[in-house]
């Protein structure tokens, strides 16, 4: 991977551990499974998958929030400080994280300027005066007014709300942006603006962002490269355009397929069997075997390996043939 | 007869009302898609109708199932509607389900409330039910709680207790929007084949419109507790003629479109105590003249399209062969 990358990871992984009942013995979930993925300065980076793909607690090691088990996240060319360091509290005011329920991530009773005041107040950037009038200056360039600081989060609407949250995270001039569903509770014409509002940060502060998103066409309008999560794996990994057009691993077909296009009969579509399975009893070789309908003996004992397919285009399938070269 | 006909619904919820007169008919086996964002009015269309509101809306108009006025009837002839005639199932099926309580068991209760069966044959109905909407290995199932089903499948086991009551009508509110991508599609299909196997009508209660097109023969766009655009789901696709239906297809990114910028729709819908003298929409509205403000339009049209607008859309680009069928249609009426 090149130098240019401002966030990068390498294998990571995370186990959790679970106990069924207060004596049971306890197993080990592979919630992260080897996932290795790198953010570009001011791109985006769209990872989709189904719940328990691990697509969230990606996201968090990312951020440095959680520590992996193994593996390890460079971040401008720097290893990841240890969880709760200096070095670590530091890094904070350049990596933010938005969140899918912004009532959830605002006090209720703290008026909306001084929740956004407070990345300022924390990291200690300029003066009482100059932090106000910087709050103000935000909670323009998100569209809302500068009088509606002294509001509380009930007054606002639940797009002014996420409005609000994207302010607050944008606060110390951060490099990247890890979103995990940040539209999924609006309605779709309050979709739009807040997708509108986070391209144009993009474009005017040159934010690199992780976009995590159930939502295909959501990624597809907002990430320059897609990365499909299953059962804790990256399955593959192509730029936005391609992935979508014509999606090469199996699952990503299905997932592709799945998102209702008016005027498509639903019986032309692929329609999985079964469900995602438990990451606590994953099957053998390729987890996604179970639900494939082109899975062969291989498949059910051998783990694909995530390797190049196409120039720019990384895929981990036993049918989708690797490059030479690479 | 149509199977249930909505007259002049109104609700109103402490004096504020949030829906202003539906005039709504369901014909026996169809599929009505009701399409809007959160707070239009189109799960309290049928939570009135079924008298499930709580004891400070209050209810106007009809609501009429056959022969039977169901607005203001008494409870005892509503229990006997509601699961029996109507099912509903709801968005999140876990919250629906009583947790404490064995999955069959569940369904077994509503088979004996409905088919007067009790014991071995309710319990044999039961598993019969689960089998139909797709719970593998049913009858070693039927003693499972709801926490050992997935999301997926307590959608079934609902869809399931929906059925007991052979109901001419399942109202199905957001059945699919808590579920993953390739689990919705699942229950979409499950939803279509009952359809064809019970020959039930359906009303399909979604913000997504791509999910209702599946479906649904016949499609109603609600805004703000009115009505505001009503046709066939080809037509609805093809050409939407309400600036409203409009806005929302063009502020939902395609999967198979570019990276352009969204056109979102301005603004946010109005509160329902602080409703615009007009047009309810009028002050997001692109199209919006005077008229729009000072007056409500109803909603109007020839048949198999109608508009609650006062300056529809015109369909798109040149009359094409699409514009010609258009056209015979408002010769014939």
């Amino acid at each position: 991977m090149s130098a240019t990358n401002l966030i990068e990871a390498n294998d990571l992984v995370k186990t959790y551990i679970s106990r069924k009942g207060l004596f049971g013995t306890p197993t080990h979930v592979r919630a992260v499974d080897g996932v290795t993925l790198s953010v570009a300065p001011a791109t985006t980076l769209g990872i989709v998958g189904e719940s328990g793909s691990g697509k969230s607690t990606t996201g968090r090691l990312l951020l440095g929030l959680e520590e992996p088990s193994e593996g390890q996240v460079q971040f401008d060319g720097r290893p990841m400080p240890k969880l709760k360091s200096n070095a670590w509290r530091q890094l904070r005011s350049r990596m933010q994280l938005v969140f899918q329920d912004p009532l959830a991530a605002l006090d209720r009773r703290i008026p909306i300027g001084t929740q956004v005041a407070e990345p300022l107040d924390i990291h200690a950037v300029g003066s009482e005066k100059e932090r106000k009038d910087r709050v103000e200056t935000l909670l323009q360039s998100v569209g809302l007014r500068r009088d509606q600081a002294s509001s509380y989060p009930h007054e606002l609407s639940g797009g002014q709300r996420q409005r609000v949250v994207i302010a607050r995270a944008i606060a110390t001039n951060p490099d990247l942006l890890v979103c995990d569903e940040p539209v999924s509770a609006l309605d779709v014409s309050i979709q739009a603006q807040v997708i509108n509002l986070l391209r144009d940060l993009q474009e005017t502060r040159g934010i690199a962002m992780a976009f995590i998103s159930h939502d295909l066409k959501v990624v597809r309008n907002i990430s320059d490269r897609v990365a499909v999560m299953y059962l804790g794996r990256i399955v593959e990994e192509a730029p936005s355009e391609d992935i979508f057009r014509r999606p090469l691993h199996p699952y990503t077909q299905a997932l592709v397929s799945s998102v209702p296009v008016p005027g498509t009969a639903l019986k032309d579509r692929i329609i999985l069997q079964g469900e995602p399975p438990n990451p606590a009893a994953r099957p053998s070789g390729c987890a996604f075997h179970p639900r494939c309908a082109v899975a062969m003996e291989r498949c059910r004992v051998e783990i694909p390996a995530f390797v190049s397919v196409e120039a720019g285009r990384k895929a981990a399938c036993h049918l989708v043939p690797a490059t030479s070269e690479t | 007869m149509p199977l249930v006909e909505i007259s002049n619904l109104g609700v109103a919820f402490s004096g504020v009302p949030v829906l202003h007169g539906i005039n709504l008919t369901i014909e026996k086996g169809e599929a009505v898609g009701l399409v809007g964002e959160s707070g239009c009015g189109k799960s309290v269309t049928w939570l009135a109708a079924l008298g499930l509101l709580p004891g400070k809306a209050s209810v106007s108009g009809s609501v009429k199932l056959g022969d039977e006025e169901l607005v203001g009837s008494p409870r005892e002839k509503l229990e006997h509607v509601r699961g029996g005639r109507i099912a509903m199932i709801f968005q999140d099926p876990s919250s629906s389900l009583n947790p404490v309580l064995r999955a069959g068991r569940q369904i077994a209760e509503a088979v004996s409330l409905h088919q007067g069966l009790s014991g071995a044959t309710a319990r044999a109905e039961a598993i019969r039910l689960m089998d139909l909407v797709g719970i593998p290995d049913a009858v070693r199932r039927f003693d499972n709680y709801p926490h050992e089903f997935s999301g997926g499948q307590n959608q079934r086991l609902m869809i399931a207790m929906a059925l007991a009551g052979k109901p001419d009508l399942l109202i199905a509110d957001e059945p699919t929007t808590a579920l993953d991508a390739t689990i919705q599609a699942q229950i979409l299909d499950l939803l279509i084949s009952l359809r064809q196997e019970t020959g039930m009508a359906i009303v399909f209660i979604s913000h997504d419109l791509g999910a209702v097109s599946q479906i649904c023969e016949r499609v109603c766009v609600m805004y703000a507790g009115r009505i505001v655009e009503q046709c066939s789901t080809e037509m609805l696709f093809r050409a939407p003629r309400h600036p409203y239906t409009r806005g929302l297809f063009d502020a939902i990114p395609r999967l198979d479109a570019g990276r352009e910028r969204l056109i979102p729709i301005p603004g946010t819908v109005p509160q329902a105590g602080r409703m615009p003298a007009g047009c309810a929409f009028a002050p997001r509205c692109a199209h919006s003249s005077e008229v729009c403000h000072n007056q409500v339009p109803t909603l109007s049209g020839t048949d198999g399209w109608a508009t609650a607008c006062f300056h529809p859309l015109e369909e798109p680009g040149a009359p094409g062969p699409s514009a010609h069928i258009l056209v015979e249609k408002v010769e014939f009426a």
